[in-house]
C-alpha cells in the first residue's frame, strides 16, 4: 500500500543544506581559481565559473526530477539503468573523444559527458538490487562472486579507457558488502595487503620477509600459549634453514638466500602439518597460511610494480612514498598543491588573493585540485570547514542509510556513503600529500558537469528512497 | 527483523572519525605549524627585477661634462622558457656564430635553469633596434636595459678610471654587488664608487607558472626605485688635461699639475694613455688585453706609480734644508771647477761662472754647490755623527711628502723611496758610510725614488712657501659641503717660510734671467708670467736619461704648480721644460702664443724614433 505524503516536507533537508553549502563553496572556489584580471586576453576562463553556475542550476533541476520520480522506479529499473551505463562505457571506448590520452568522454558540441561518473549510480543501483534480493546470501561464495562481477565490469571498462582513478573508486563497494555481512577478515586481509604493498616498495624485501616470519611465530606463541611447541616450531625452521646454509657454504650449492628462506618455510610447513593434525591446532594453519601468503604477496607486488604498472603510475607512487623526489617532474602537482595549501596559513590569503592558484602553479586547480584554492585563500579555517561539512554529510548519509527498512535503500545508501567517502579521502588526501595523485574529483566542488550531476543524482536518488520508507509500510 | 550486521555501522563511523582526525591533523601541521610554505609560495610567484641606477656624472672644475651614461642592452635568457628558434636569423642579428649560441646557452643553463642570466651583454642600440622587432620569435630571450659609461672627450683615462663587471671576490665581500653588476675599477670610478654607484632599486612583480609577469606585487608597495648616483665635480681642468695629453703624444712620461693653494689636481697626464671609451662595450676584454700586453704600458698610471730619481730638481730641497739647518745662507758661495772632488769621489759639473751664491747655484744647477751643501748638512757639527745628520736631512725631506703615500684619492699611489740610515748600514756597515758615500743624494740621484705626483706636490709646497694640501682629484660631491677632512688640512714642512724666497729667486732666475747668465730653463719663459722652475735629469741606466721639469707660476700668488717627466727625453730643458711652460700658458692665458714651441713639442716623437734607432 502506498501512502500519500508531501515529498518536500519529508525530504531530509539537513542533507540538502549540506549539499547546497558544499556546492556554493565549490562554485566560489572555482570562481577564485579561474579568476584573472586579464581573463579575456589569452584564455576564455571567465566562462568556467559561469558554466559551472549553469551546471549547478541544471543539477538542481535534475535533483528535483529525481525527487519527484516514483521511488519504485529506481529499484525496478536498477538493472536496466546498469545495462545502459555499461553500454555507454563500451560505446565510449569505441566512439569517445580522446582527451589527455584517455577515451573517457562523449562530446556533443560544447557539452561533454563522462559516462564513468554516471556508471557509479547504475552500479550502486544494480548492486543494491542484487544484494537486497531474497535469493542473495552473503555466505554463498557464488552470490558474492556475482556481486563482485557487478562491481568489476564497469571498473574494468573504465580502467581500459584508461582512467585508473575512476576505476579505483569501485573498490569502495567492498565497504558496502562488508556492511551486508562480508567477512571482516577479507577487509583486514585487504588492509594487510595494502600495508605490505607500500612496505615492499619502501623497505628491502629481505627485511619484510624476516619480519613477517618473526611476527608469524610470535602470533603463534601468543595464541597457542605454549612455549614448548613454539620452540619446537622455531627449531624446525632454524634447523632446516641452517642445513641449507651449510649446503650452500660447504657443498657449493647455488642457492640464493631468498630461496633458502622460502624452501625452509615450505619444508617446515610439511613437518608442521603432522603436528597440527596430531595436536589439532587449527589456528596454526591460519597463521602459517597468512605468513606464507604475505611472503608470496611481497614477491608478487615487487614483480607487479615493475612489470604491470605504467611508468607514470610507478612514479606517482614512488613520489608519494618519498622514494623519488623530483619537484619539477612528476611530483610537481603534489608539491605545488602542498605549497598552496601550506601557504594559506591559519586564515588564508583572502578571496582572490591566492598566488599559487591564481598564477596557475597548481595544475587542474578548478577540477581535481580545487581544495588547494580553499586552502590557500581561506587557510586552515576554510579547509577544516570543508572537511567538517563533508564529515557531517557522510555521517548524515550513514544515519539515513541505517534507518532504512528496505535492504535496497540501505545498500544504495551505503553505496552513496562509500563512493563519497572514497572521493573525499582520496581527493583531499592527494592534495595534502597523504595519498598518490589519483585524478578523481572532489564531490560537488570540482568543476565539471558530469561529476556534479552524477553525484547529485546519486545523493538525491538516495534522499528519494529515504522518503519511500514512509510510503511503504512493509 | 533486525539486521545482524547492524553493529558494523560503528566501524564506518570510526573509519570516518579516523579520516577526519588525520586530515585535520595534517592540515593543521601544514597550514598552522609549518610556516615555510608561505615563503616557498612567494619564491614561486615573486620576481625581483633590479632597477639599475644611473651612475653619478663626472664634471671638470669648470662644469664641463666628462663622464655620463648611455643605455645599452643586455640580452638575457631564461633557459626554462626557451623554445626552438631560427638560429640563423638570430646569429645574423647578433653577429655571433652558431657555436657561440650553443656555448652561451650551455653557460646560461649551467648558471640556472629557472632564473635568467645574461646571454649577450652590451648590445649596441643599433643591434637592439633590429633585435627588438624580432624578439618575439625567440621565446625565452628578453632585453634588459642598463646604463653604461660614456666619455665626452676621451681624456683623463687614468684619472677618471673605468668601470667593469664585479669579480667574485667583490660579490662575496660586499652584499651590494650581484653577478653582472658594474663597479669602478680604477681612478675616480674606484675611489668614489660608493658615491657614484647610487642605490639599486627593485620592482617586485608577480609571475605565473610560465614566468610571465602578471602585475606588480601589492600595487608596488614593495617596490624600491633606483636612486641615481651622486654627481662629482672633479678638480681636473678638461682643457688643460686635453692639452697635456696632446703634448705628450708619442712621448712616455707624465704631467701633474696642482693648484698650490688647495692641492687640487688640475691635470694628471700619463703617457701613453688610452681612450677610456674603448674599455667599455663588448670589445672590452680584447682591448684590455691589447693594452695590458703593450710594451709601452698604457695602463700604467705613471704619475702615481712610476718612481724616478728626482735629479737636479732635488737641489731646491737640499738648498732649503741647508738654509733651515743654517749651514748656508743666501750669500754663501762655493767654487766649482768642473765639478766636486773629494778623495777618489768626483761629481762632474757643466761650465758656468764661479763662484755662485745659492740662487745662482739653482739658476745654473751647479752640482758642486749642492755637493758642498749636502756634506755640510750631514757633517754638521751640531750632530754627534753623520747618522744623526743624515736622519735630520731625511726628516726634512719626508716633510715634503716624499717616501710615503700622499693619501690622495687614488687607490694605487706608490710611496716612493727615501732610504733610511739602516739601508746604508746594510750595504756599508754601521760605521762604513759617510756624507761622501751618499753624495749622489746631493744632486737627486742615487737611491731616491719619487713619483711625479710627489714632485708636483713638492713644487706646490715651495710655491706656498712651506706647506701643501694633500693633492686630490675631487672638488665637490654634489649635495655635500665637504669632500674629506684630510684634503683641508695643511701639511707644514720643516722649513721655515722665510727661506723659500731665496730658493724661489733661484727658480725664477733659472727661467727668466737674461741670456748668458747661465739660466738652465730659459725655454720655459712666458711673456707676462713669472714662471719659476727647475730642470732635472734622472739618470737612467737602461738608456737615455729622463727629462724632468718642475715649475710653478706666477711667482707671486701661484696658481699652478707642476711636474713634467719625459722618459728618455735627455736634459730637463729639452722637452720637460717646454711642455711645462706650454701647460702654464694654457692654464693661465688659455691660449698659446708660442706656436713654434708647441709645434716643436707636437712634432717630437720619442717613441717611434727610439725604436728605429
Amino acid at each position: 500500500m502506498k501512502r500519500r505524503i508531501n515529498i518536500w516536507s519529508e525530504i531530509d533537508w539537513i542533507t540538502i543544506i549540506l549539499y547546497l553549502l558544499i556546492v556554493i563553496l565549490g562554485w566560489v572556489s572555482i570562481y577564485s581559481a579561474v579568476y584573472n584580471e586579464e581573463h579575456d586576453k589569452i584564455f576564455d576562463l571567465s566562462q568556467r565559473y559561469s558554466k559551472q553556475m549553469i551546471l549547478i542550476f541544471g543539477a538542481l533541476v535534475i535533483a528535483s526530477i529525481v525527487v519527484v520520480t516514483d521511488s519504485r522506479f529506481y529499484s525496478l529499473f536498477a538493472y536496466f539503468i546498469y545495462a545502459i551505463v555499461i553500454l555507454l562505457l563500451i560505446v565510449v571506448l569505441l566512439l569517445g573523444k580522446e582527451i589527455h590520452g584517455a577515451k573517457s568522454w562523449f562530446e556533443f558540441g560544447l557539452f561533454r559527458l563522462q559516462p564513468a561518473e554516471f556508471a557509479k549510480v547504475g552500479t550502486a543501483m544494480a548492486l543494491a538490487r542484487y544484494v537486497s534480493s531474497k535469493s542473495f546470501n552473503i555466505k554463498n561464495s557464488k552470490n558474492v562472486f556475482n556481486a563482485v562481477v557487478i562491481i568489476l565490469i564497469p571498473a574494468i571498462l573504465i580502467y581500459i579507457q584508461p582512467d585508473t582513478g575512476s576505476a579505483l573508486v569501485y573498490f569502495a563497494f567492498i565497504l558496502v558488502l562488508y556492511r551486508e555481512g562480508l567477512s571482516g577478515g577479507i577487509l583486514l586481509i585487504g588492509i594487510l595487503m595494502m600495508v605490505l604493498f607500500v612496505l615492499t616498495l619502501i623497505i628491502d624485501k629481505m627485511i619484510i620477509i624476516i619480519a613477517l616470519m618473526v611476527v608469524g611465530y610470535l602470533v603463534f606463541l601468543i595464541i597457542d600459549r605454549n612455549i614448548k611447541r613454539f620452540l619446537i616450531a622455531a627449531l624446525i625452521y632454524i634447523g632446516l634453514s641452517g642445513t641449507f646454509f651449510g649446503l650452500k657454504e660447504f657443498a657449493g650449492l647455488g642457492l640464493s638466500v631468498y630461496l633458502i628462506l622460502i624452501l625452509s618455510l615450505i619444508l617446515s610447513g610439511f613437518i608442521y602439518s603432522f603436528f597440527i593434525y596430531f595436536y589439532r591446532i587449527r589456528k596454526a594453519v591460519l597463521i602459517y597460511m597468512l605468513m606464507f601468503g604475505s611472503i608470496i604477496f611481497t614477491f608478487s607486488v615487487n614483480y607487479a610494480f615493475s612489470n604491470i604498472l605504467k611508468p607514470h603510475q610507478q612514479k606517482r607512487i614512488n613520489i608519494l612514498l618519498g622514494i623519488d623526489s623530483d619537484p619539477f617532474g612528476s611530483g610537481y602537482n603534489v608539491n605545488q598543491s602542498i605549497i598552496a595549501i601550506g601557504s594559506g596559513g591559519f586564515s588564508g590569503k583572502g578571496f582572490l588573493k591566492g598566488t599559487q592558484t591564481k598564477f596557475e602553479f597548481v595544475p587542474e586547480q578548478s577540477t581535481d585540485f580545487i581544495f588547494c584554492t580553499v586552502g590557500e585563500e581561506w587557510g586552515f579555517l576554510g579547509t577544516s570547514l570543508i572537511v567538517l561539512l563533508f564529515t557531517i554529510l557522510l555521517l548524515r548519509i550513514l544515519v539515513l542509510a541505517e534507518r532504512q527498512r528496505s535492504g535496497f535503500c540501505r545498500i544504495f545508501g551505503y553505496s552513496v556513503f562509500a563512493i563519497l567517502l572514497f572521493h573525499f579521502v582520496v581527493n583531499i588526501g592527494m592534495t595534502i600529500g597523504l595519498l598518490p595523485v589519483i585524478g578523481i574529483p572532489l564531490p560537488f566542488m570540482s568543476y565539471g558537469g558530469s561529476s556534479l550531476w552524477a553525484f547529485t543524482i546519486l545523493l538525491f536518488v538516495f534522499l528519494r528512497l529515504d522518503i519511500s520508507r514512509l510510503e511503504y509500510l512493509i | 527483523m533486525k539486521n545482524i550486521y547492524e553493529n558494523r555501522k560503528y566501524v564506518f563511523g570510526a573509519l570516518l572519525f579516523l579520516v577526519v582526525i588525520i586530515f585535520i591533523g595534517k592540515l593543521f601541521s601544514l597550514q598552522v605549524l609549518d610556516k615555510s610554505y608561505q615563503s616557498t609560495a612567494n619564491r614561486n610567484v615573486l620576481r625581483y627585477i633590479m632597477q639599475y641606477p644611473a651612475r653619478g656624472l663626472i664634471y671638470d672644475r669648470t662644469g664641463e661634462l666628462l663622464v655620463y651614461n648611455e643605455a645599452i642592452y643586455d640580452l638575457m635568457v631564461s633557459p626554462n622558457l626557451l623554445e626552438e628558434f631560427d638560429t640563423s636569423v638570430f646569429c645574423d642579428i647578433l653577429e655571433i656564430t652558431h657555436e657561440d649560441v650553443h656555448n652561451r646557452l650551455q653557460n646560461a643553463k649551467a648558471y640556472s635553469y629557472y632564473t635568467s642570466s645574461p646571454f649577450l651583454k652590451q648590445i649596441s642600440s643599433e643591434t637592439y633596434a633590429v633585435l627588438q622587432e624580432k624578439l618575439y620569435r625567440f621565446p625565452g630571450f628578453f632585453v634588459q636595459p642598463r646604463p653604461i659609461r660614456k666619455y665626452s672627450k676621451n681624456i683623463a683615462g687614468h684619472a677618471l678610471g673605468y668601470v667593469g663587471e664585479v669579480d667574485e671576490r667583490a660579490i662575496k665581500s660586499n652584499p651590494f654587488y650581484k653577478m653582472g653588476d658594474y663597479i669602478g675599477i680604477s681612478g675616480i670610478e674606484k675611489t668614489y664608487e660608493e658615491v657614484l654607484r647610487g642605490e639599486k632599486g627593485v620592482n617586485v612583480y608577480m609571475v605565473d607558472v610560465h614566468n610571465r609577469i602578471k602585475g606588480s606585487y601589492q600595487d608596488g608597495r614593495k617596490d624600491r626605485p633606483a636612486i641615481v648616483g651622486t654627481n662629482i665635480i672633479s678638480t681636473l681642468d678638461a682643457d688643460l688635461q686635453e692639452y697635456g695629453e696632446k703634448l705628450m703624444v708619442n712621448k712616455i712620461g707624465s704631467i701633474v699639475a696642482i693648484e698650490p693653494s688647495t692641492g687640487e689636481i688640475l691635470a694628471l697626464v700619463s703617457s701613453p694613455t688610452y681612450n677610456p671609451s674603448r674599455l667599455l662595450g663588448r670589445g672590452r676584454s680584447k682591448v684590455f688585453e691589447t693594452l695590458r700586453t703593450d710594451t709601452l704600458e698604457p695602463l700604467f698610471n705613471r704619475p702615481l706609480m712610476a718612481t724616478y730619481p728626482p735629479g737636479s730638481t732635488f737641489k731646491v730641497i737640499n738648498g732649503l734644508i741647508g738654509l733651515q739647518e743654517k749651514v748656508i745662507f743666501r750669500k754663501t758661495e762655493f767654487y766649482c771647477y768642473g765639478g766636486y772632488t773629494s778623495g777618489r769621489i768626483h761629481v762632474g759639473c757643466h761650465n758656468h761662472d764661479t763662484p755662485l751664491n745659492l740662487p745662482e747655484a739653482i739658476q745654473n744647477s751647479c752640482n758642486a754647490y749642492f755637493c758642498n751643501v749636502f756634506r755640510r748638512i750631514l757633517d754638521n757639527p751640531v750632530y754627534p755623527s753623520v747618522r744623526e745628520g743624515y736622519n735630520s736631512w731625511r726628516d726634512h725631506v719626508l716633510s715634503f711628502g716624499f717616501g710615503q703615500k700622499l693619501e690622495s684619492d687614488f687607490a694605487f699611489e706608490l710611496k716612493g723611496f727615501v732610504p733610511m740610515d739602516s739601508y746604508y748600514d746594510r750595504y756599508y756597515g754601521k760605521t762604513g758610510w759617510s756624507s761622501l758615500t751618499v753624495l749622489s743624494l746631493a744632486i737627486g740621484q742615487g737611491e731616491l725614488g719619487i713619483t711625479p705626483l710627489q714632485m708636483a706636490n713638492m713644487t706646490a709646497a715651495i710655491a706656498n712657501h712651506g706647506y701643501y694640501f694633500t693633492p686630490h682629484i675631487i672638488k665637490e660631491i654634489e649635495g655635500e659641503t665637504i669632500i674629506d677632512e684630510r684634503f683641508y688640512s695643511k701639511h707644514i714642512t720643516t722649513i721655515d717660510s722665510v727661506y723659500f724666497p731665496i730658493i724661489i729667486d733661484g727658480m725664477d732666475k733659472a727661467v727668466n734671467d737674461s741670456l748668458g747668465s747661465g739660466s738652465t730653463a730659459r725655454i720655459a719663459r712666458i711673456n707676462g708670467i713669472t714662471v719659476c722652475g727647475k730642470t732635472g735629469t734622472a739618470e737612467n741606466p737602461h738608456g737615455e736619461d729622463h727629462s724632468i721639469f718642475i715649475a710653478f707660476a706666477p711667482k707671486d700668488n701661484p696658481k699652478i704648480a707642476l711636474s713634467v717627466y719625459v722618459e728618455n727625453g735627455g736634459f730637463g730643458a729639452t722637452y720637460a721644460a717646454p711642455i711645462a711652460s706650454l701647460m702654464v700658458e694654457k692654464y693661465l692665458k688659455r691660449e698659446i702664443t708660442r706656436q713654434w714651441l708647441e709645434n716643436y713639442i707636437l712634432e717630437t716623437d720619442l717613441i717611434h724614433s727610439e725604436k728605429e734607432n
